[in-house]
Formats: structure tokens, C-alpha cells, sequence
């Protein structure tokens, strides 16, 4: 069948809906392991990564990308894509290392936390 | 860190309205691009795979958007456009604005003028390193009834040993005649440890202050000198450290000056324009021996041990003062009770403005909060005017939190403009205002338009904007969107709820106006009565002169040492004042003896043959006078005999005293021929001869003060007043007097002329001052709520012209309609005075201590301003009542 209308409508509601900050988090990380990237390429990586559980508009990374470069954290400049055309490179820079650090220990402390209260059952308990 | 730098790029690109369209199109375009061209790989058909990127991208209207407000300001943008639209809108209604601004302008304006006042008196601490670790020490005798009876050189001993203070320095005041400079003149001293410079932490602008440490028993011979003196006295002598001058004849050295701005933190207006600094220790002549039980220094100030606040100061004090009381149990009499307080030394230099200020402040506030409620009913009558411009626009999908938020930003426009004009009036008139303020007022040079003020004036002008942008706004938020449009295509009756809200305004309008004309009723009526009250004495054609005999250092140099010594300078000076044009009587006294002035001489009294029950006696008001001031001042003999030519230096001493003292002491007996003596270390007795009735020399509010007086010639009295009586040159008569006392003695300064009518009614300055002000106050509260009443009964005539017409075409009498509009007014008028008359009695008693001779509840004042609110409102109401009246049927009707 062909898709009539929006189809985001309700496949949006069974998606799970993700906050910018995690989506910042994400932006971070993708540019640490992959190094500077277009933001379709931002956008693409964590879709694959996520294997589309995560689905965003690809659009809203814009804001989030302008955050962060306002930030200090990320920085950007012209460059040939792929297909040689003009694109907008983004990159990690220092202070944005330093924040993706604090961010994933914090992160990893507030997961092993709530996977502590997960685990616990009712026999643990004095 | 982030969120700094974050912020600091929006407001960067705010400020550049640098908008990165471009780049975002760009970089959109290639995202697409880049996704459809992955889209085609997976074998999409070329415009499904174009359709498909479009539909992951998501809203790009609304992405953008976000992408704007993330790069800018967005707050700030909707504000200026907000405030951008409101400055067209009021530009394009100048004579509302005008109205408006001006009204806001004088609330605002007023208010920080006050706040001014308030900010500098009340607000700022002392100009002072750690101001709050200064305290004045006051000694109480809670058993006898005595306050701040000073304390003796022992004490003060004990006070610096006893680990509490920093430093402690008692204080003697007074004026002293300076020679040595261009002119004998008679300036304000004052008398303190070598430590207090130190302890005030004010370092002289020129040489250096006392030694803190000089244990010099005497006086130093080290004088510090104010600013105004150094210029004034002495030229700005540039070489006026180590400079030599004459106090009392004592040869002094000038060891430092003032800076410019200094002042005292003194307890009357005197002393805080004291003039020069003499250090002494006290202990040796001129002082007397100090003796534990001998409390001749009048005041004291300390600093507290850095740390220690004034609470565990007192309460080690109190520690002390017990050990002490059962150390020396003759000095301190369980039955007096001595006790020792310390007053933050602020408290004691503005403590007794307080109330006044305080109910300035309130005044001005209720003005303001009526100019409010004025420019709130105008911005009503507008937003009905408006009505429609907001429904369509409510109607077209404008948020209804966006309206509210224009409409805020309007009223605050208003408001900010006027609060701006309130201070470029302030500023323009300051000089103007300032001389306003009565010279009493402490700390009167430090009022300031400072950055404290002006963020008053913002505060007030925001809150103000807020009050009455509200109005309006509460009545958009209820807009019904059909209804509005409906009823304004037609322009008639608007929405029922408006009025109702003009109603309230009013009627809060003179609420606010009845409480200040209350407060400002009940002030005037306690000047008028003071203004009336018979003083007792006859002030008319008086004028009171003052000289001073100096007191040296030494004894032996003291040319007015005895009565004796003295007494023949008297008869010189009475005999040349009688021979001064114009003067007809003239008489003597000591410094105490000029009626309403601030100085007061408190003697100890000892009664022959009573038992005083401790060594503590009561104290009475002293003055010496000659015989003829009962004369001069006209002042009644009751019982016995005034002071005659025999009760000289040779004869035996004797006393006048008037009713309230023989009241006081002899309750039931005849004072007449009793014994008694003012100095405890002068055994010799004085004999009451007279009883004068009681007049009010002291204060006008104080009827009946017991006084005693003495005979000038009997006495060493160095204050001397000459009061001359009859048809004056008061311009000449300074001058006369000084040149018949220098020609007896050169030395001798002559100072403080002036008319006993001056006297009297300078004693009033500080209530006529506040009676002025809160009754301008209530003046203008009155014109605003006269012109909001005339405005919401002129708005509901022109509401009502249909109805008004049909009821004439149904022959009604013009009378009726009359009566129908004015009854709406007095309904609005006597609802408002209602409800402020429990305003005001609630203000009124806060403000007792301010009244004389006229209760909080005075049923005169509380009738006098409700009949004045209601004939203001009648008036007001009149004219648009005429308007009514004159409605012609046809035309109204034919109009609609």
C-alpha cells in the first residue's frame, strides 16, 4: 500500500520520543568515534545506531547542532561532501571532549542506579 | 560556563540581528539532497525518493523557527516589538499619553523623592568604617525615673577595661568662643577622649587625629577642626596645622582638619555641626574629681570588640553593671536601679525622624497608588475603545497570553516614561526641594539621587505599571470574542463587567483619598492647635541675644569667677541695652532661660528637711535670669515676690519656681519661705519667694514642665541671654548689641539673634514640615479622585445618552435625570469613604505619637473630610449631571 498522508503521526507516537539532551549526548559521541561529519551523516549514524528505534526528524538536529556550537562544544566550517558538494562539517572540540566526559559518567552513574533498583526484589530487602 | 558562553552568542546575534538563514537553507538543501540521492539507491522512483527525504526532514517551518529562537533571543525580540507597537499606538493618542505620563511623572517622581530621604536617613548606614559596631551608652535610673543620666570618669574607666569595647569616649558638648582668628566668634565644640577620631574610624583630610593612647588628665591642648571652620575662620590657611587659637582664652593647637563632608553623628542638629574636636582626659581641672557618683559626662559613644554584636555586648554589660552595683553598693542604690543600655549610634542620630519619615513615605505611596488607579481608569475607557481591535485580533489566532503581554508591555511603557520624566523633574528641582527639608533633619547632606534611588524610581515605575496595566488586562482576558465584535460594530453600551471595574477604581480612589486627608486633617489640626495654643509668655517684640563668658583652664585667669566678679558686667550690660533705640525693657538670663529652644540645664534638686530615699535626686529645669525676664516675657506672678534689686551677689540666695514645680514637690504645703539647693557640693541653702504660673518655655506641647529660676546676680552663670523688649530694627539690633558688649570686653562674641516670634515658630519647623507635605499630598489625592469620578460618571452618561433620551421622551424632568446621575456619583463616593475610614483608623493610630491635643479617632476631622469628599465628588459629578440633563430626545435617539 502506498503511504497516504503523514505518516509520522502514529508512527511517532510508538517510537520513543527522545529529549534534546540526549540527542545532544548522541551528536557528541557520534562525532568522537566517527571524528568531523555533515549533519546528515550526525543525523544517519544514529539512526543506524539506535536501529531505528530512535527515529527523529532529521531536521531537529539543527537546533541541537547550533546549541552545542554556541556551547563551545562542537565547531564547524565548509567543506566538500562526499559527492563533492558544499556541506557544513562539524567536529568535536576540546571543551566538547571535556563534556561529553562528564556527560557519559554521568550518564553511566544515573543508568547503574536505576539498573540497581531494577535488580533489587522484594527478598533482598532487610 | 556554557551557558554564559551560549547566552552571550544569542545575545550577540540578537544585538547583530545576524539571522543564519542562510547557512541553515544551505545546509538543509544538501541534507536533502544527500538523502535523496541514498533514497534513489535503494530504488526509490525520483520523486517518491525526494517525497520521502522531505518527510524525514519533518517541519521545516517549524524547525526553523526553533532554529531562530536557539540562535537569538526570542523574549527580548517579542519585546521590542511588543514596545515598538505600544510607542505607535500611544504616539498616535498623544493627549492620553500625555495625561498619563504626567500623571505617573508626579507619583513616581513625589515617591522618590520621599524614598530619597528615607534612603539617606534610614536606609544608608553611617558613613563610618563598620558602622554597625559604633553605639551611643546610655545610663538609666529606671527607679527614679530618670533617662541617659550620663556617667562618671570611674565608669567610663570601667567600661574600657572591661574587654566589650574597642574604644569608649565620652562626650561633652557645647560652644566655646574662638579667638585667635578673624573675628571672636562662638562655635560648636565638642569635648572627647583622645580615641575618638580612632574610634569613628574618619582620618582628618589635613594632619593627623588625637593620640588614642594620651593619658593626658586634662585637656590635651590638640584641637581637630571641621572643614567649614578651617575656610570660613581661618581662610583655608594653608598653613593651619600647628596654628595656634584661643578657646576661652585657652591657647590651643591645631593638630588636623575634617574632610569636607564630615559630620558629627551627633544627637541634636547642634552637634552635628560641631565644629571642633577637643580631646581631654577628664580627670583633672577643669573636670571636677572624678567622684563614682558624679555622672557629669553627658554622653558616650563606643565601638564594640570587632565580632561582638550589640546583643552580647549587652548582655556582657549587664554582667558588669551587677558586679559593679555590688562592688560599690553606696553609689548604686538597689532602689535606682542603674542600669546601662547601648543604642546602635545610628538609631540614636535618626531614631526620632523615623515616625514622620516613615508617614511621608506612606503618603506619598497613597498619592502614588491613586495616580494609578487614575491612569488604570483611562486605559479602561481606552481598552473599550479598543475592544475591537482586540477581538479581531484574538479572532485572527493572536494568542491570548500574547495580547495580555502587549497590553503589559503598554502600561509598563507608560509607566517607565512617566517614572523617567519623575526623575528629570526630580533632577531639575533637587536644589529647590532640598531647601524644603528643615535643617534639623539629620543627615540632611547626605540626600542624594543615587543608583539606590533610581532603582527605586524603576521599581516603583514597573510596580506601578504592573498595577494598573492589570485592570485592562484582567478584562481582555474575559473577552468574548463574539460578543465584543457585535456589540462594538454597533459603538454602544460596552460590557456590563467594565463599568463594574471603573466602579471599583473610583471607589478606591476615594478610599485612598479619605486616609490621607485623615492623616493630613489630623496633623493640621494638631499644628493649628499648637499654632493657638497660649504659650504662656508674651514672645511679641522680643529679641533674645547671646553672649558667652569664657571659662579658662585655670582658674586664677578667670576674670568672671564669682558672682561678685561677674555681677558688675551685668549691671554694664543692662544699663547699656536700655540705652539701644527702640528698646524699652531689657533683661538677663542663662542659655536655658530663652523659651523653645533646644538647650535644656537639668540641676539635681535637694528639698531641706526631706528624705531624698537615695543619693539620686530628682532633677528640674534650671535657668538663671535677672528680675526683670518675668517682665520682659510677661510671664504672671502667682504667690510670693519676684527677685528684687537686694537679692544681689551680697544678699541671700533665693528662687522663683513656677506652679508645676510647687505642684510637684509641695503637693499640699506652701512652697513660699521653703529651702532647697540645685548643687549637691554647695552647702548653702536657697529660699523659695515666688510662684509664677506655668508657661510653655520649654516646648509647646508640654504644658506644665516644673522649672526653677535663679537670681542672674546670685549665680556664675557664663550663657548669657540678653532679651531685649519694644519696637526693634531687628537687622540693626545684632550689630549694636555686639558693639555695646565689645566695648566692655573685646573678647566677647555675639551670636544668636533673634526674635522670640522666629523662636516660637522654628520649634514648629519639623511638624509644620510634615503637616505640609502629607496635606499636599491629600491635595493632589483629592484633585486625581475628583477627576476619576468626573471621568467614570461622564463615561456611564455617554454610555446611557439612548436611555437617557427615552426616558425624557417619556417625560421625565430634567430634575430626575439630575438626581439619577448624582446619586450614581454620591453612591461611588460615600462606597469609597466607607471603606476608608477604616483605612484611616488604622492609620491614625499608627501615627498617634505624631498628634497634639487631638485624638486618633477626632470625630471633627473624620465628618469635616468625609463632608469635603462628597462635596468634591457632587462637584464633579455636576457637570457631566448638567451634560445629562441637556440630552435631547431627537438627537440621541435620531444618533443611535
Amino acid at each position: 500500500m502506498l503511504p497516504v498522508g503523514n505518516q509520522n503521526g502514529d508512527a511517532m507516537k510508538q517510537r520513543t520520543d527522545v529529549r534534546q539532551g540526549t540527542l545532544a549526548l548522541m551528536v557528541l559521541r557520534t562525532l568522537d568515534v566517527l571524528g568531523p561529519l555533515h549533519a546528515y551523516g550526525i543525523a544517519r549514524r544514529i539512526e543506524q545506531i539506535s536501529g531505528d528505534v530512535l527515529a527523529v526528524n532529521q531536521g531537529t538536529l539543527y537546533p541541537v547542532l547550533l546549541k552545542l556550537e554556541q556551547e563551545g562544544a562542537i565547531a564547524s566550517e565548509w567543506g566538500a561532501s562526499e559527492n563533492n558538494r558544499r556541506a557544513r562539517f562539524y567536529r568535536l572540540t576540546r571543551a566538547g571532549h571535556k563534556l561529553l566526559q562528564t556527560e557519559t559518567r554521568e550518564w553511566e552513574q544515573t543508568a547503574a542506579i536505576i539498573a540497581r533498583f531494577f535488580d533489587v526484589k522484594a527478598e533482598d530487602l532487610p | 560556563m556554557r551557558f554564559l558562553r551560549r547566552f552571550l552568542t544569542r545575545a550577540a546575534n540578537f544585538t547583530a540581528r545576524r539571522r543564519g538563514d542562510q547557512r541553515l537553507r544551505e545546509e538543509m538543501e544538501e541534507h536533502l539532497a544527500l538523502q535523496t540521492a541514498e533514497n534513489l539507491r535503494a530504488g526509490m522512483p525520483p520523486a517518491e525518493a525526494r517525497r520521502q527525504a522531505v518527510l524525514r526532514f519533518g517541519a521545516v517551518e517549524a524547525i526553523r523557527e526553533e532554529y531562530h529562537d536557539e540562535q537569538s533571543l526570542p523574549l527580548i525580540a517579542n519585546l521590542l516589538q511588543d514596545a515598538h507597537y505600544a510607542l505607535r499606538v500611544l504616539a498616535k493618542s498623544p493627549g492620553f499619553a500625555a495625561v498619563a505620563i504626567l500623571t505617573m511623572a508626579l507619583g513616581i517622581g513625589a515617591t522618590t523623592a520621599i524614598f530619597s530621604v528615607v534612603d539617606a536617613t534610614l536606609l544608608h548606614p553611617l558613613s563610618y568604617p563598620q558602622p554597625e559596631q559604633l553605639v551611643r551608652i546610655e545610663d538609666d535610673l529606671p527607679g527614679v525615673g530618670a533617662r541617659d543620666v550620663g556617667m562618671s570618669v570611674p565608669e567610663w574607666k570601667d567600661l574600657q577595661r572591661s574587654g566589650i569595647f574597642e574604644y569608649v569616649s565620652p562626650l561633652g558638648g557645647g560652644s566655646v568662643n574662638l579667638t585667635g582668628s578673624s573675628q571672636p566668634a562662638r562655635i560648636v565644640f565638642l569635648t572627647v577622649a583622645p580615641n575618638y577620631l580612632a574610634l569613628l574610624g574618619v582620618k582628618p583630610e589635613l594632619g593627623r587625629w588625637f593620640d588614642p593612647a594620651d593619658q593626658t588628665p586634662g585637656f590635651t591642648l590638640e584641637v581637630v577642626i571641621s572643614d567649614g571652620l578651617w575656610k570660613g575662620a581661618f581662610g583655608g590657611d594653608p598653613h593651619i596645622l600647628g596654628r595656634s587659637l584661643r578657646l576661652d582664652n585657652d591657647l590651643y593647637r591645631v593638630i588636623g582638619v575634617m574632610p569636607a563632608g564630615f559630620h558629627d553623628p551627633g544627637r541634636t542638629p547642634q552637634q552635628r555641626n560641631t565644629e571642633l574636636w577637643a580631646a581631654a582626659g577628664f580627670a583633672d581641672a577643669p573636670a571636677p574629681t572624678p567622684l563614682r557618683n558624679a555622672r557629669f559626662l553627658p554622653e558616650g559613644v563606643a565601638r564594640l570588640k570587632p565580632g561582638l554584636t550589640i546583643a552580647a555586648a549587652q548582655s556582657h554589660l549587664d554582667a558588669l553593671v551587677a558586679s559593679l552595683q555590688k562592688q560599690f553598693p553606696d553609689d548604686y542604690p538597689p532602689q535606682s536601679a542603674w542600669a546601662v543600655r547601648l543604642v546602635p549610634l545610628k538609631e540614636s542620630v535618626v531614631g526620632n525622624v523615623r515616625q514622620s519619615l516613615m508617614l511621608l513615605l506612606g503618603a506619598v505611596g497613597l498619592v502614588l497608588l491613586i495616580g494609578c488607579v487614575n491612569v488604570a481608569n483611562l486605559l479602561l475607557a481606552r481598552a473599550s475603545a479598543r475592544g475591537r481591535e482586540m477581538a479581531v485580533r484574538q479572532a485572527l489566532g493572536a494568542a491570548r497570553k500574547r495580547l495580555v503581554r502587549q497590553l503589559l508591555t503598554e502600561s509598563l511603557l507608560l509607566s517607565l516614561l512617566g517614572g523617567m520624566a519623575g526623575l528629570a523633574i526630580l533632577f531639575s528641582t533637587r536644589g529647590f526641594l532640598l531647601q524644603l527639608v528643615p535643617e534639623s533633619l539629620p543627615l540632611l547632606n547626605d540626600i542624594s539621587i543615587n543608583w539606590t534611588v533610581m532603582l527605586f524610581a524603576l521599581a516603583a515605575s514597573v510596580v506601578a505599571g504592573a498595577i494598573f496595566g492589570l485592570a485592562p488586562t484582567l478584562q481582555t482576558g474575559r473577552l468574548d470574542l463574539t460578543h465584543m465584535l457585535k456589540l462594538q460594530g454597533r459603538g454602544s453600551k460596552g460590557p456590563a463587567e467594565q463599568t463594574h471595574t471603573r466602579r471599583l477604581l473610583v471607589v478606591t480612589e476615594f478610599a485612598l483619598s479619605v486616609v490621607l486627608m485623615i492623616a493630613a486633617g489630623l496633623l493640621l489640626h494638631s499644628f493649628w492647635d499648637l499654632y493657638k495654643v497660649r504659650p504662656g509668655f508674651n514672645s511679641q517684640h522680643v529679641m533674645a541675644v547671646q553672649l558667652w563668658l569664657p571659662v579658662p583652664n585655670d582658674p586664677k585667669t578667670d576674670i568672671y569667677g564669682s558672682s561678685a566678679q561677674e555681677a558688675p558686667f551685668l549691671r554694664e550690660l543692662l544699663s547699656r541695652g536700655r540705652s539701644l533705640p527702640g528698646v524699652k525693657e531689657v533683661a538677663l538670663g542663662s542659655n536655658a532661660s530663652i523659651p523653645l529652644d533646644h538647650d535644656r540645664n537639668l540641676s539635681p534638686l535637694i528639698l531641706e528637711g526631706r528624705d531624698m530615699q537615695s543619693r539620686q535626686p530628682p532633677v528640674v529645669e534650671r535657668s538663671d535670669v535677672s528680675p526683670d525676664y518675668f517682665h520682659v516675657l510677661e510671664i504672671p506672678l502667682l504667690r510670693g515676690r519676684l527677685f528684687s534689686d537686694l537679692d544681689n551677689e551680697k544678699g541671700p540666695q533665693v528662687a522663683v519656681i513656677n506652679e508645676a514645680m510647687a505642684r510637684t514637690y509641695w503637693p499640699n504645703g506652701d512652697p513660699l519661705g521653703k529651702r532647697l539647693r540645685v548643687n549637691p557640693a554647695k552647702p548653702s541653702w536657697i529660699t523659695v519667694v515666688g510662684v509664677i504660673a506655668d508657661a510653655r518655655t520649654e516646648s509647646l506641647a508640654e504644658a506644665s514642665v516644673p522649672q526653677i529660676y535663679l537670681d542672674v546676680y546670685q549665680t556664675t552663670a557664663r550663657d548669657l541671654v540678653v532679651f531685649l523688649r519694644g519696637q526693634l530694627d531687628t537687622g540693626a539690633i545684632p550689630g549694636e548689641v555686639r558693639a555695646q558688649v565689645q566695648s566692655v570686653n573685646p573678647e566677647l562674641p555675639v551670636f544668636g539673634a533673634r526674635t522670640l516670634d522666629d523662636a516660637l515658630s522654628a520649634s514648629l519647623s519639623e511638624r509644620r514640615f510634615s503637616m505640609e507635605m502629607v496635606a499636599l499630598f491629600a491635595l493632589t489625592a483629592l484633585l486625581l479622585a475628583g477627576l476619576g469620578i468626573y471621568g467614570t460618571i461622564s463615561y456611564v452618561v455617554s454610555e446611557r445618552t439612548r436611555e437617557i433620551g427615552i426616558r425624557l421622551a417619556l417625560g421625565a424632568q430634567t430634575g430626575e435625570i439630575l438626581g439619577m446621575v448624582l446619586r450614581q456619583g454620591l453612591a461611588l463616593a460615600i462606597g469609597g469613604a466607607a471603606v476608608g475610614l477604616v483605612g484611616a483608623l488604622i492609620a491614625s493610630r499608627l501615627m498617634a505619637g505624631l498628634l497634639y491635643g487631638v485624638r486618633p479617632t477626632d470625630p471633627l476631622t473624620f465628618v469635616g473630610v468625609t463632608l469635603v469628599l462628597t462635596a468634591v465628588a457632587l462637584a464633579a459629578c455636576y457637570i457631566p449631571a448638567r451634560r445629562a440633563m441637556r440630552v435631547d430626545p431627537l438627537v440621541a435617539l435620531r444618533y443611535e
